[in-house]
């Protein structure tokens, strides 16, 4: 089966990339894309667990079952708004 | 109830003219600006990108609860997106209520949730550079043990 991947932010950057189809083989789920993506790429220091995952456009947890056909994107931590968070010192 | 996204100047006066009605005794508005600096570093300008189809819905989603956790009447949420120079609205949240009291509350709550859920992403461009902005880690419920590390 095929998914579409989508990285928005600076994975897009990091990655140099903004979307790509992936096949998967058998049954797969979230975290193992995952693991696929951060096994096939160059920028091992990427902070996967702060990373939300979208499926469908809906948040998705890391063990949710893939389909055939899904929109999967990975989403860095938000920052909308007005102002960067302001973090402790 | 209005949702949108916005490539141009967000049209801030006429938003608040077109959400007061005759039961309204308040309405608050929240206009985020952009900064001139972070940190004390020289913003020249930000751009924002969304996930748009999943950041409207999200964004829906948020409204309509807010309609009924704080029982306000109206609520306008919109966003620009593309370049922004400084002082230029980045986002807009409207609510008109009966009562001052709900109007605060739900606005605030409005831009909280707006800045920790909705697919939508900052480039600060600096004088000497350009970065994503952070953005805090998300929500238990999201991603669960969430780590506030730093994103290059």
């Amino acid at each position: 089966m095929q998914v579409q991947v989508l990285y928005f932010g600076v994975l897009k950057d990091l990655l140099r990339r903004d979307r790509e189809q992936i096949d998967l083989v058998g049954t797969a789920s979230v975290e193992s894309l995952l693991s696929r993506i951060r096994a096939s790429q160059s920028a091992p220091e990427l902070p996967w667990n702060s990373l939300a995952v979208a499926v469908n456009q809906v948040y998705a947890q890391r063990d949710q079952v893939l389909r055939d056909g899904d929109e999967v994107a990975l989403l860095p931590p938000v920052s909308g708004g007005s102002r960067a968070s302001e973090r402790a010192a | 109830m209005k949702i949108e996204f916005y490539q141009s100047p967000i049209p801030s006066d006429e938003i608040l003219a077109s959400v007061k009605a005759g039961p309204d005794g308040a309405v608050v508005l929240f206009d985020g600006i952009v900064r001139n600096n972070t940190r004390a570093r020289q913003t020249l300008y930000l751009v924002y990108e969304a996930y748009e189809t999943m950041a409207l819905e999200q964004m829906r989603s948020l409204a309509k609860e807010a309609l009924t956790k704080f029982a306000v009447r109206d609520v306008v949420l919109v966003h620009r997106l593309g370049r922004l120079e400084i002082g230029e609205t980045s986002v807009l949240i409207a609510v008109a209520s009966a009562h001052r009291g709900a109007a605060f509350d739900a606005c605030r709550w409005l831009i909280d949730m707006l800045k920790k859920t909705v697919p939508i992403w900052k480039k600060e461009h600096f004088i000497d550079g350009a970065v994503w902005a952070d953005g805090e880690p998300f929500p238990e419920e999201i991603v669960p043990n969430a780590m506030p590390v730093q994103l290059g």
